[in-house]
């Protein structure tokens, strides 16, 4: 037997679990395996410390430093399999476990991919419905063991990064513009950065510090737009600002409707194809009972249905190959993860958050949504 | 013939039967609702405490040459099998944990300790089991297409062979329950696509495979010159395990008073009264909290019926709830001791091995099936108590006739000699079918 085939052998038992990078290590986890089955080593491991298992990616807060008076970035410590390559711009999910139930968002990393630290940072800001938010920013003690998803998103500078730069934030929005910064800072590539960012009062200014720091440097020029002084900003105020702007690619995030009013400018300007813009969930509750597009993102097909038809139905009539059983909420062999979206449970009127799994049989969409099917 | 019309044997009217729903789903709700830190908590120590026993007794096994060790190691891994399969992998499989919204301890992604693959089970079990609950025809776990444990079912000489069926479907329990999805009946009638056969069984194969190979090649091999010693206590734990998780099973459903039904009640079944054949045909058994642990809380067999997804350790004071609204409508609440659940599912089973001709009961009025028609022939029964008691304000429905029709028993032979009617209810009942 060749060593690559023995190395399959001894990882076949932990296949479909996320791998872990050191191949001998994962060889290892594979034999235990054997004996630890159904389970895997991770399983027993993490008893002993949460982080020990890749089973699941876990974190550890390690601090929680206050950036505003509603806002805070935590430094987390990822635990095994976790990836640093990822990009600046990208966001993770993170799951906090409050009152018995996993709560599941993601935030933008405001961390330069880098793994001599070994920790990642993401900032949030409270919101006023945001009840895992708000949690974050006040109720979150070091030590706290928190789940975490792999990096993933579009919203990333090019490699190379380009000459010149637009960033375009408002609010929170600046978080994922602040790990861009940090990357670039840290390996000296600031070029030519233009900054538009709107904040309700100078009270409110994620990272200001950090900010001027980068204004002391050649190369980085900011606005600030304060708007219960100057009003919002528009996208025609640009050329006030940065007159040149027409020659820089613009990253842009923040409200629905400054990038939905930017993205209408730059078509208008012949500028549409330099926009990279990165959206929010929208607030759930605004779609509560309406139905929506539901979508299969791994047979990809798609289809529109009411606020009383059922994902599970909704499946059937594109032909997904649903899984399913009793049909009335108590088997759970229908049971789905949710990637995208809102559903409704029709028995409870309970709403679920990407990032769980649903019983597709007795759930409606509330909104447009994404299944894993 | 098992119950047809349930609200009828129930002596309860439609707006009753709504109304015990509603009760219902009010229960559901409150527990639902008020889940929260210290539910997670109990499941997460729950899980360690049973991984903890696991670890420690297959390290004493390293040393199960010596007798106090082997009797150490072999019942710690017995218990830890047991509270793997019955208060983790049974509960976690049935969804009671996905409202914590965690994907290491979630129905679509837990594997039990067990020759079953969960995703077997989760069809088996969660879905024919507990939606087609003692319907016959419809439920695989009445008899588990091997034991007669209804007259409903026609008996055949190869039925003589009922208590031994019974003792080796326990000692090989695990294995009972991982062919239960190939349906080897309906294989051998050429009713099973073939192609969809083959497949089940390749997944059943490779996790026996794997069971196998961990408890008796590899864990033995591994304690070296402990071997054999370790070989049979991984084998003894298997068989504790599989006659225990075979007994707590049988306890909720073959005691007398666990009611079958046929498929005409479920034909037109309304979700109350799916809630009801859930009360009627599950029973439960009296446990200390010891006894309510190893048995997965299923001691609470009722309420695990009617509300299957709750975390197994709110069954309890749900139980409470569940026996107030059973009083309120005068239904049996089929309680008792652990011992006298089990003989008499034994009871059962070595009766029925007998053709019906020796056998005293019809299967409209017997201990262990009773229909709508026991009432019916049993003159008045149904008018007497159905309703309000004038004097006491209280309900009286199918309890009361229950323990009518057992003081009936004594008396009514005597009376019916009085009156010159020799039929026994057993004939009369035989009368009425034939016409």
């Amino acid at each position: 037997m060749k060593f690559k085939d023995l190395a399959r052998w001894l990882e076949e038992p932990i296949e479909g679990v996320p791998a872990l990078e050191n191949r001998r290590l994962n060889a290892v986890r594979g034999f235990f395996a054997r004996l630890t089955t159904p389970l895997i080593p991770d399983d027993y491991l993490h008893l002993v410390n949460p982080l020990w298992s890749a089973r699941e990616l876990r974190g550890r807060v390690v601090e929680v430093r206050p950036e505003t008076a509603d806002s805070a970035t935590l430094v987390i410590k990822p635990g095994w399999g976790f990836r640093f390559d990822y990009q600046p711009g990208q966001f993770v999910g993170i799951g906090l476990h409050i009152n018995g139930r996993w709560h599941w968002r993601s935030y933008s990393l405001i961390s330069p991919p880098a793994r001599d630290e070994g920790v990642i940072s993401i900032a949030v800001k409270a919101m006023p419905e945001g009840f895992l938010s708000t949690h974050l920013v006040g109720g979150v003690k070091p030590g706290t063991i928190v789940r975490l998803a792999a990096p993933q998103g579009d919203f990333t500078l090019t490699e190379p990064p380009p000459e010149k730069i637009l960033f375009v934030t408002a609010g929170s929005g600046i978080t994922p513009v602040v790990g861009m910064l940090r990357t670039l800072a840290r390996r000296d590539e600031i070029a030519d950065i233009a900054h538009i960012h709107s904040a309700r009062r100078s009270d409110d200014i994620m990272f200001r510090a950090e900010l001027s720091g980068y204004e002391e440097r050649a190369g980085y020029q900011l606005h600030l737009q304060l708007t219960t002084e100057d009003g919002k900003f528009m996208p025609e105020m640009l050329d006030e600002h940065f007159p040149d702007w027409r020659e820089r690619e613009v990253w842009a995030c923040g409200p629905q409707a400054l990038l939905d009013n930017l993205e209408v400018y730059m078509e208008e300007q012949g500028r549409a194809g330099h926009l990279h813009v990165e959206r929010f969930t929208i607030n759930r509750t605004a779609n509560a009972g309406e139905g929506g597009t539901v979508k299969f993102r791994r047979s990809g097909k798609a289809v529109e249905v009411d606020g009383a038809t059922t994902v599970l139905e909704a499946g059937e009539k594109v032909g997904v190959r649903m899984p399913f059983g009793c049909r009335m909420g108590i088997c759970h062999t229908c049971v789905a993860e949710l990637s995208e979206g809102f559903v409704r449970d029709l028995r409870s009127g309970r709403e679920s958050n990407p990032g769980e799994r649903v019983k597709t049989c007795v759930n409606t969409p509330a909104g447009n949504c994404t299944f894993e099917l | 013939m098992a119950i047809t019309d349930i609200k009828e044997y129930a002596h309860l009217t439609t707006e009753d039967v709504e109304a015990l729903g509603r009760e219902l789903d009010q229960i559901r709700a409150e527990f639902e609702e008020s889940l929260g830190e210290s539910d997670a908590r109990y499941i997460r120590n729950t899980i360690r405490f049973q991984r903890s026993l696991e670890f420690g007794s297959r390290a004493v096994l390293f040393a199960s040459w010596f007798p106090p060790a082997w009797v150490l190691g072999t019942v710690g891994l017995g218990v830890a099998k047991i509270v793997e399969n019955m208060e983790i992998g049974h509960n976690v499989i049935h969804g009671q944990w996905d409202w914590m919204n965690d994907p290491e301890i979630h129905s679509s992604t837990w594997e039990w300790d067990i020759s079953d693959p969960a995703a077997h089970w989760k069809q088996t079990h969660n879905h024919m089991h507990h939606k087609y609950t003692n319907v016959v025809g419809l439920d695989p776990d009445v008899g588990y297409g091997l034991l007669r444990v209804t007259r409903d079912n026609r008996w055949t000489p190869f039925n003589l062979g009922n208590p031994i069926y019974n003792f080796i479907l326990a000692a090989l329990f695990e294995y009972g329950v991982a062919i239960q999805h190939l349906e080897l009946g309906k294989v051998a009638a050429g009713k099973k696509d073939r192609e969809e056969f083959e497949e089940l069984r390749a997944e059943v194969l490779k996790k026996i495979a794997k069971q196998i190979g961990k408890d008796y090649v590899l864990f033995p091999a591994l304690t070296g010159p402990a071997f054999l010693t370790t070989l049979a206590a991984n084998f003894t734990a298997n068989v504790i395990r599989n006659f225990w998780s075979n007994a707590i099973i049988f306890c909720g459903h073959f005691p007398d008073g666990a009611e079958k039904f046929t498929k005409e009640q479920y034909r037109n079944e309304t979700p109350a009264e799916w809630y009801l054949r859930q009360m009627l045909g599950s029973a439960n058994f009296k446990a200390g909290p010891i006894m309510r642990f190893m048995s997965g809380n299923l001691c609470y067999q009722i309420e695990h019926h009617l509300f299957p997804d709750m975390p197994s350790n709110r069954l309890k004071d749900i139980a409470a709830r569940v026996e107030a609204l059973a009083d309120k409508y005068d239904l049996p609440y089929t309680t008792g001791s652990f011992p006298k659940m089990y003989l008499q599912t034994w009871r059962t089973i070595a009766k029925l091995a007998l053709p019906d001709r020796y056998l005293t009961a019809t299967r409209d009025d017997a201990p262990e099936t009773n229909s709508e028609l026991k009432f019916r022939i049993r003159g008045g029964l149904k008018d007497t108590f159905a309703g309000i008691d004038p004097v006491t304000g209280a309900r009286r429905g199918l309890r009361s006739a229950m323990n009518a029709t057992k003081k009936q028993r004594g008396i009514v032979p005597a009376i019916r000699k009085l009156i010159g009617r020799p039929a026994t209810p057993a004939e009369s009942v035989r009368a009425l079918q034939a016409a």
